[in-house]
């Protein structure tokens, strides 16, 4: 088929084209400015003192020395903050900089201002921390002890931060009518998400006494409330700008660098103040996907079917919340996986310790529980004898079933579906022949994983979105999106979807990027939710300002019937008669509020589980649409070091109807990679809450050399309620490759761990434990 | 100490501190913010320029080594000003850039694997960037673009 019909006619942009992004030029000229890119004359350095202490009565700082190293310009402290000095999303329990008590090592003590970053760093060095130190929590089992010391005096009885437990039927009585039960607990470690952009921004204080902080977000309204409220700074007086961020992953879902810019901003009025946090703080400062300990049985009956789950899993939300209830409750609704388990019992907890912040990463609790889930499915199937896949078959949900919590699924449930093409993948037929080519000392394995990830806020936090498009003098359209753009590449995708609705070409679009003061509310960038949300907005808006101008246009040539009139690259044609307008004349005609429209869009919530606990429905539970998907892995395991490579991957998908299949491609690729990056080398061995590994030679990421090719299957799904037939996918190809390689390993060499990442370490000392 | 090199083909000189880094010489001190500083321990390959036409890594260099040399930035890769270089347009195509915080180190690493290997296979691919780290793409797109960079220079006729 021939393309383009018109050769010199620009062609308008296409809903489910690989179209190349349209943020990739200025990338790869080294043109786009991040938050980390902006410098200016008389510009400040702002930087931290970190407690390094895990828990003590914070009893003030030694700052003399500091203060005389030359460029210094202040030092402040808590006493400083008029303010709350409370920040948090669900529950503010983190100091901007601590007042009363230190509850880990990375918590911020004192906020240094200095001409330059040299003078800066001497002057942290120099401060001292005056305090006494308060025996520490370092592990979740002694947090929940009745004698445990308290890790936040204002939440009291216990280091719960929230627990969660959900039954459904007879709950854990039905393992006695099972045939089969297996039993396990996993340990599953700290992940840091390491996006290459450390936190970063710039803040000022204008002559109208607004702060304006430009900041590497994912959450820039959110961040205006928390700055304000921690600062004691009214709402109009705090403004966020959000770049395109240099990786994000969840980690900059929430306040990294903005209140102490602000601070510091507010101090130096009129000057430029920029804090830039170097690797090894962002490692010791930020929050990571949390360490987890999973106990689960599961039971089926003679044929494999599933009877009885029963799972318990800690997360160790460390010092803070951080969304540590939400990532906990999102765990435990998912505990399940997707299958049909008519009986549960199913318990999590989130506990503060004194050890790292856990927080918000990509697949949000659920990782953690589908590396648990996943395995105990492949234990049952060996035990039953049926093959990985089939058992996953025969459980599977589909619409109008239950989920482990007793949801009832109401909208697309394509698991079934992306079984079934897995199971036909040349790649699983051949299996067996790929396995027996493994060379001397070397086996292979082949392991399978399905999941599931719901898609936004849940049944109570209003999931919206605003969207705002103008028709510019110019005649272009200007796409006002006030959702991050932290990589994934919604910011293409909507312009795509604008191009589509409106029959233009890129260069007749322009997104601009979040802005509080400009851009309208449409919630984080998160959740899987964001173009579902904000493209269900822009859709409306963009259709809406079509309308207009068609009908406006009409009137101007006197048609009776706009659908005469067509909108064309640059301009509107009167279809009979080829008749045309630029339309810049068209905007010409049209007031500046006319050539602009907005629309609200709210995702549907659930109305099931009216009865759950008010807290845990508060923190997401339940959600309504979820997108599936099928991971299988091929791994080669070095029998003489332990090493396993990942020769083959290939995932199948329904996450709706695909909009733009390169950007899709782009999601899994690179969320398969941190998904093995967690199965393999990820990982930080914390002692007496410090953390062992805090830069890129310790903390392992996988490279080139640890990622294979992959393949990435779309189901063909179809969402009816997402934009274009749309569900989520930026979360959940995280969650598959853990029990993938987990369970290939078993394949190849008949052990199972119970502490992860696989490193060769600990797969060697199993590989001697198992030999006769 | 006075510090003359050709910059993305201009000559420059400037006063320097010598054990300034040279990643903050060109983001502080000449504005060119396409270098981009992720680890600054040498781990990452973010931050990666080309001195004489070899890949180094500008957060472990200090300014006294430039004296004399030619380095390029990702600013100066495409010699015709606004068009982008064919390897910047091939990763563009094949989709390698998301966040595209790594992307101009992973460029500049490719311009030197291309130049020295015009046809390398996928493996040698991975092999040659596999200093340089990305978070975003898990390196099936990146690997794709160099292949595809590979295609386009050929087909000019073009060495990287
Ligand atoms: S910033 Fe230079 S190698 Fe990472
Ligand atoms: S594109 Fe984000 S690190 Fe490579």
């Amino acid at each position: 088929m021939k393309r383009d019909a018109l050769p010199n006619q620009p062609r308008p942009l296409q809903i489910g084209e690989p179209i190349p992004r349209a943020d990739a030029p200025a990338k790869v000229a080294g043109r786009e400015h991040y938050a980390v890119d902006y410098y200016a004359e008389d510009m400040l350095w702002a930087g931290v003192k970190r407690a390094d202490i895990p828990h003590a009565v914070f009893r003030g700082i030694n700052s003399e020395e500091a203060e005389k190293v030359p460029g210094v310009l202040a030092i402040l402290t808590a006493k400083d903050i008029k303010g709350s000095n409370r920040q948090g999303v669900a529950r503010k329990d983190q100091p901007v900089l601590v007042d009363d008590r230190i509850r880990h090592r990375g918590d911020g003590v004192a906020l240094v201002i200095a001409e330059t970053r040299e003078a800066l760093r001497e002057a942290i060095g120099k401060i001292t921390v005056e305090a006494e130190p308060l025996p520490g929590v370092f592990d979740m089992e002694e947090a929940l002890k009745e004698d445990a010391p308290w890790i936040h005096e204002d939440h009291p009885g216990s280091n719960i931060l929230l627990k969660g437990h959900i039954t459904k039927g007879d709950g854990a009585t039905a393992f006695e009518t099972c045939t089969h039960v297996v039993k396990a607990t996993f340990e599953l470690p700290y992940q840091e998400h390491a996006y290459l952009e450390t936190e970063a921004g710039w803040a000022i204080t204008e002559e109208d006494e607004t702060v304006s902080i430009t900041v590497s977000t994912q959450t820039p309204f959110r961040d205006k409330m928390e700055v304000a409220g921690a600062l004691g700074l009214p709402m109009d007086k705090v403004r966020i700008i959000a770049p395109y961020c240099g990786g994000a992953f969840g980690g900059k879902d929430g306040i990294t660098v903005q209140s102490l810019l602000a601070l510091a901003a507010l101090r130096f009025s009129g000057r430029p103040i920029k804090m830039w946090w170097e690797r090894e703080e962002s490692f010791i400062a930020s929050a990571k996907r949390h360490q987890a300990r999973c106990r689960y049985r599961l039971g089926a009956d003679a044929t494999g079917r599933f009877i009885a789950l029963e799972a318990e899993i800690l997360y160790d939300t460390g010092a803070y919340d951080h969304l540590g209830g939400a990532v906990m409750a999102l765990g435990l609704e998912h505990a399940g996986g997707p299958y049909r388990i008519p009986h549960t019992d199913l318990k999590a907890w989130a506990v503060y310790t004194n050890n790292p912040v856990g927080g918000a990463f990509r697949a949000f609790g659920v990782a953690q529980a589908t590396a648990a889930m996943e395995q105990m499915v492949d234990r049952i199937a060996e035990k039953v004898g049926r093959s990985p896949l089939e058992i996953r078959r025969l459980n599977a949900v589909r619409r109008g079933d239950t989920t482990p919590i007793g949801v009832t699924l109401t909208t697309s449930t394509g698991i079934g579906r992306c079984l079934e093409i897995a199971e036909r993948h040349p790649f699983w037929r051949k299996r067996e022949s790929w396995k027996a080519k493994a060379g001397p000392f070397r086996k292979r394995g082949v392991g399978v994983a399905a999941v599931m990830h719901g898609m936004g806020y849940g049944p109570v936090i209003p999931d919206t979105a605003n969207a705002k498009i103008e028709l510019t003098s110019e005649g272009s359209f200007r796409v006002a999106c006030g959702v991050v753009d932290m990589g994934q590449g919604n910011a293409h995708t909507f312009l795509q979807m604008a191009g589509d609705i409106l029959s233009q070409d890129l260069s007749r679009l322009e997104l601009v990027l979040p802005d509080t003061a400009w851009t309208l509310p449409s919630g984080s960038a998160s959740a899987s939710r964001t173009t579902y949300t904000y493209g269900n907005a822009l859709i409306d808006a963009a259709n809406l300002l079509k309308e207009r101008i068609l009908k406006r246009c009409a009137d101007l040539w006197m048609v009776t019937d706009p659908k005469e009139l067509a909108l064309v690259p640059g301009r509107v044609r009167h279809l009979p008669s080829g008749r045309e307008t630029t339309l810049a004349e068209v905007a010409a005609f049209m007031d500046e509020t006319e050539r602009t429209t907005v629309a609200h869009y709210r995702a549907p919530q659930s109305p099931q589980l009216p009865d759950l606990e008010p807290n845990l429905r508060l923190h997401g539970i339940p959600h309504v649409v979820f997108s599936y998907g099928v991971h299988i892995a091929g791994i080669e395991v070095d029998l003489l070091t332990g090493a396993v490579t990942v020769e083959h991957y290939l995932a199948v998908n329904d996450c709706g109807n695909i909009l733009n299949p390169q950007l899709f491609e782009q999601q899994v690729q690179g969320g398969i990679a941190q998904g093995l990056g967690y199965a393999l080398m990820e990982e930080i061995p914390v002692t007496e809450g410090e953390m062992k590994t805090v830069n890129f030679s310790t903390y392992l990421l996988p490279t080139f050399l640890d990622v294979p090719d992959m393949e990435v299957i779309d189901a063909g799904g179809n969402e009816p309620t997402g934009p274009y037939g749309l569900k989520g996918i930026g979360e959940i190809p995280t969650s598959g490759p853990l029990p993938a390689v987990a369970n290939a390993l078993f394949d190849a060499c008949g052990i199972r761990l119970e502490r992860f990442p696989m490193t060769p370490e600990r797969v060697l000392s199993a590989l001697e434990g198992n030999r006769p | 100490m006075k510090i003359s090199f050709t910059l993305n083909g201009k000559p420059v000189s400037c006063d320097l501190p010598s054990n300034r880094r040279v990643v903050d010489v060109l983001r502080e001190d000449l504005g060119l913010m396409g270098t981009k500083e992720a680890c600054g321990t040498g781990e990452c390959g973010a931050c990666t320029i080309l001195v004489d036409g070899i890949p180094r890594l500008s957060c472990l260099m200090l300014a006294a080594q430039l004296e004399g040399r030619d380095v390029t930035t990702i600013e100066g890769l495409s010699k015709s000003g606004e068009t982008l270089h064919p390897i910047q347009q091939a990763f563009v195509e094949a989709g390698a850039v998301q966040c595209g915080f790594c992307t101009p180190g992973m460029v500049l690493a490719t311009t030197h694997l291309l130049s020295e290997n015009p046809r390398p296979t996928r493996e040698e691919i991975r092999e040659a960037l596999s200093g340089n780290i990305c978070r975003c793409t898990g390196y099936q797109k990146i690997v794709d673009a160099v292949e595809l960079a590979a295609e386009k220079l050929t087909e000019k006729g073009e060495t990287a």
